[in-house]
């Protein structure tokens, strides 16, 4: 695939590159391949290849009864793993028209907070370790051992969780564990000025992200980015907030929005500092919870064959990454008749071979860390 | 807006070309005709009352029973906070149905998915080669009568079953 | 050292060799010495106080099982890596790709001969001592670019490509802010720009004049930069994310380029030293020779090793600047800077001929306060850097 391009008058002749960004790479968020024709240091164009993680959860779904995929669905997104438990089980119940116990709602939107915490802090230190800073991933990653050990208490499992069942959660929270958690949020607070004055404010930082590979508002649109890379580009647009599910509406939180406060309203800088901001966020909607939760069962009454009524359901969550849905159709037996999953890595992809033409390679690093891909989101 | 108003619009609009709309479920949607389906969407977007800006999910379902493949597109709107399901029924031995990527960019990633995995061609696509799946691979896995291929690329893709290999 | 050897001969040792062949013995010999005690046991130690350094400001323990403390890690390493196969890709230029590592380490060692440890202790004092320096160190341009060459491979050519514009580029600003210090001390030998400054700080080439203390910083970075340490380090460190000019290599070969890299952190750290902060110079103490002798060595060698420790600090906290950033802030920001240093100090130097005490050292009394500064920001992140919190399970 290589073409010749006359460069300059006097006849020079150079030869565009082909080259294989991944699969194999200490960066590529999973498995990811990128084929990028290049002159050396400006990028033509870069095509990305996936499907390197394609294990067909989809398919499963039609195998597998409602109540047994649920393992399932940990895995399409395994650095956020609550968030497809969750939106799965709202759909189902949706569907069903089950009831939800209160204490299980609100135990769902802690660990769901939490585990938005401990991807954030992922995406945040490899972003950082892209751009070449190694020390706040080892610090990101030294907090969410923490969240993972709370996580294993709270239900046996450090990164696929399987906690979030159809009609609440699968074990309740002890008071130990509230415990814990509260000194956790102590502790954790202060880290992301930590975090600040370590990547956030430094000047190569900076300077490497502002203005890079920005994404206006009519393309996000187009595109349909969701999450983090939606409110990089100045939409303020929050699934918790507009399209309320589980006990969010009684939360009180805010939504970062990018402000192009360092070079252009959505460029990588944005999408970075909204995912800052979002860590202290959740840290409030964990806090306003665990003061909050009632008492009660920790699972509704949900018969053991589940099944559904004939129709289809479409339910949505707010993932760390974006906008999850899941769109199940049950023909009314105990298996589901097709289950999608619709997420924001997906989307997030196809703006990718747009963004791409004319920036630098090391530009293309940081423009894919920044929208915060993540191969099984992709290709499920 | 409701989406039995919408529903009205779409008929007074496209005569003849929308059907068959389903209010009382939980996600109200309505059948499009396969040949109007971008005059619709773009009609959609575009409407200053309606506003659906964004293209939310592509995807299909196979009724093998009924002979048919449906393409499923679950448009959204942020201003007016509603969705509409726009189906569109296509017939399995040949389902074609045109690209939506003139009105929304992010179809070019979801029609090259549903072209993986079912086998529907979107006409007038830029692009439409497999994404998830290799490219020489036969069949398309999402569809309800697929069997697997034997072997690919020289590795048997068959495992003889569990019980068996133990009690070898 | 020559002094001794005249010694030697004088007392009749070496009666029918010709004087030369006897200077040219001594000097390999020494030279060997100096290389395989000194020089190579320091790079080992540095690359396992790099880790260990690293592994601290990132809340996390480093190489500790090996030898007391992890020390001997080093040692483990080289020879895990000398056991190793040893691979050469089919299509790769097997002569140049064996070779490039050579080229490199033999660039980085050649600077070891000049490097003063004691007013006694070199193991020559060539007349052209800071020059002989800066062109040797330019040998591993060449290796650089053989190594990415001859792998046959379009990561590792674009990783040596960039290596090489990088290094040509910040020889430039390197090389100007050196020659500021040998206008001031008007020789070129190292020995003699050490003898030209004194013990007290106030007489150090760098609080000298305002424009020596900016031309330090300089050298400082732009030697950062020829040595491809971070914030440089796109040719090595994940140039596009693979191993850059390194890709292909393994084993032993692949250590001979970090080899190479190390031991040139400690050269670095020693032409600082030599041209800024006085060398080996010590208040007179003793009058005892060999005393005064490892007093010079140990004060050199900690002076030196704090510019070491400094780049380890350095590569552990920044993020790394994109090519095309790192070629501006070259020709565009440090070669006018360098130019400006160099007129500045001989605008100086015709002002003051014999030098101007009071102003080094109130030079001295504010480089004082900015490390007083600075130290209290590092007092503040200290306290302010949580200790780790680390729940066991309950269960």
């Amino acid at each position: 695939m290589n073409e010749t391009a006359p460069v300059q008058s006097q006849g020079f002749y150079t030869e565009d590159m082909t080259i294989s960004v991944g699969p194999q790479h200490p960066s590529t968020h999973g498995v990811l391949r990128f084929v990028v024709r290049t002159d050396g240091e400006v990028i033509s164009e870069a095509i990305p290849d996936v499907g390197y993680l394609h294990r067909s959860i989809e398919k499963i779904g039609e195998k597998v009864t409602w109540h047994g995929y649920v393992p399932y669905t940990d895995r399409a997104d395994y650095l956020a793993a609550m968030f497809a438990n969750q939106v799965f089980c709202m759909a189902a119940e949706k569907l069903a028209g089950t009831e939800v116990s209160r204490r299980g709602e609100f135990c769902r939107v802690i660990a769901c907070e939490l585990n938005r915490i401990a991807s954030h802090l992922i995406s945040v230190g490899t972003f950082g370790q892209d751009i070449g800073a190694m020390t706040p991933f080892v610090h990101a990653l030294r907090e969410r051992e923490t969240i993972n050990n709370l996580m294993e208490e709270i239900c046996g499992a450090r990164l696929t969780y399987n906690y979030i069942r159809i009609g609440g959660v699968g074990y309740d929270i002890l008071p130990e564990t509230c415990g814990r958690i509260s000194e956790f949020l102590d502790h954790f607070e202060p880290i992301v000025d930590e975090y600040n004055r370590l990547l956030s404010y430094n000047k190569i930082f900076i300077q490497r992200l502002a203005g890079v590979a920005v994404v206006s508002k009519e393309d996000a649109l187009s595109y349909n980015l969701v999450g983090p890379n939606l409110r990089g580009c100045g939409i303020r647009w929050d699934i918790r907030r507009d399209i309320p599910y589980s006990v969010y509406p009684e939360l009180e939180f805010e939504v970062p929005v990018g402000t192009g406060q360092v070079g252009t309203l959505g460029d990588s800088y944005d999408r970075y500092w909204v995912r800052i901001r979002e860590l202290q966020e959740s840290c409030k909607i964990v806090r306003q919870c665990l003061k909050m939760l009632p008492k009660g069962p920790a699972i509704a009454k949900v018969p053991r064959k589940f099944k559904p009524p004939v129709g289809e359901c479409y339910a949505r969550v707010e993932a760390p990454r974006g906008d999850m849905g899941f769109y199940v159709v049950s023909d009314g037996s105990e298996y589901p008749y097709r289950v999608r999953i619709r997420t924001g890595s997906f989307t997030a992809m196809s703006i990718i071979d747009k963004l791409s033409k004319g920036i630098m390679v090391a530009d293309l690093i940081a423009l894919i860390g920044s929208l915060d891909v993540d191969a099984p989101e992709i290709d499920r | 807006m409701e989406v039995k108003e919408v529903y009205l619009q779409l008929e007074k609009k496209f005569p003849g070309k929308v059907g068959d709309f389903k209010g009382d479920v939980p996600e109200p949607y309505c059948s499009v005709s396969p040949d109007a389906i971008v005059a619709v969407s773009r009609f959609l977007r575009d409407d200053s009352n309606l506003k659906f800006e964004v293209l939310s999910d592509l995807t299909a379902l196979d009724w093998p029973k009924q002979e048919k493949i449906q393409v499923v597109y679950h448009l959204y709107s942020y201003s007016n906070k509603s969705q509409i399901v726009l189906k569109v029924d296509l017939p399995r031995d040949n389902p074609v149905v045109p690209t939506l990527e003139g009105v929304w960019k992010v179809a070019n990633w979801f029609e090259r998915e549903v072209f993986d995995l079912f086998g529907v061609v979107f006409e007038g696509h830029t692009d439409l080669r497999r994404i998830m799946l290799p490219e020489d691979w036969v069949g398309y896995p999402l569809r309800k009568d697929y069997v697997e291929q034997e072997e690919y690329d020289g590795i048997s893709t068959q495992r003889a079953p569990l019980v068996e290999k133990l009690l070898r | 050292m020559q002094s001794y050897i005249d010694q030697l001969i004088q007392d009749g040792y070496f009666t029918g060799v010709p004087r030369e062949v006897v200077y040219a013995i001594a000097m390999v010999l020494v030279a060997f010495i100096v290389l395989s005690v000194f020089v190579a046991p320091l790079a080992g130690v540095t690359s396992w106080l790099e880790r260990r350094v690293w592994a601290r400001m990132q809340s996390r323990i480093g190489p500790n099982r090996v030898g007391p403390q992890g020390i001997l890690q080093w040692l483990a390493d080289g020879i895990k890596n000398l056991l190793k196969e040893d691979l050469i890709p089919s299509a790769a230029d097997s002569k140049l790709f064996s070779l490039a590592p050579y080229v490199v380490f033999v660039g980085f060692l050649c600077t070891f001969v000049v490097v003063p440890f004691g007013s006694t202790l070199i193991v020559a004092d060539l007349d052209i001592g800071i020059l002989y320096v800066l062109a040797v160190t330019s040998l591993v341009v060449v290796g650089i670019l053989m190594a990415g060459w001859a792998s046959n491979n379009k990561w590792s050519l674009l990783g040596g490509m960039r290596s090489a514009a990088q290094i040509v580029s910040y020889e430039i600003p390197a090389g100007l802010s050196v020659l500021t210090i040998v206008f001031l001390a008007g020789t070129l030998s190292m020995q003699g720009i050490i003898k030209s400054q004194g013990w007290a700080p106030w007489d150090w080439y760098l609080f000298n004049n305002p424009f020596t203390f900016a031309a330090f910083f300089l050298y400082f970075t732009a030697a950062l930069a020829e040595g491809n340490r971070t914030p440089f380090d796109i040719p090595e460190a994940e140039s596009e994310l693979v191993a850059g000019y390194v890709t292909e290599y393994s084993g032993m070969r692949f250590l001979f380029f970090f080899f190479a890299e190390w031991g040139n952190l400690y050269v670095i750290g020693a032409v600082a030293t030599t041209l800024f902060l006085g060398g080996w110079q010590v208040p007179p103490v003793t009058d005892d020779a060999i005393l005064l002798g490892v007093l010079q060595f140990i004060v050199f060698f900690l002076k030196a090793y704090l510019w070491v420790f400094i780049a380890m600090w350095v590569r552990a906290t920044l993020p790394r600047v994109r090519v095309d950033q790192l070629m501006a802030l070259c020709w565009k920001y440090m070669v006018p800077l360098s130019f400006l240093c160099l007129l500045g100090t001989i605008c100086w130097m015709l002002a003051f001929p014999n030098g101007n005490q009071i102003f080094s050292v109130a030079m001295f009394v504010l480089g004082l306060l900015i490390l007083a500064y600075f130290l209290k920001r590092v007092l503040f992140q200290i306290r302010h850097a949580r200790p780790e919190l680390y729940f066991k399970p309950h269960i």
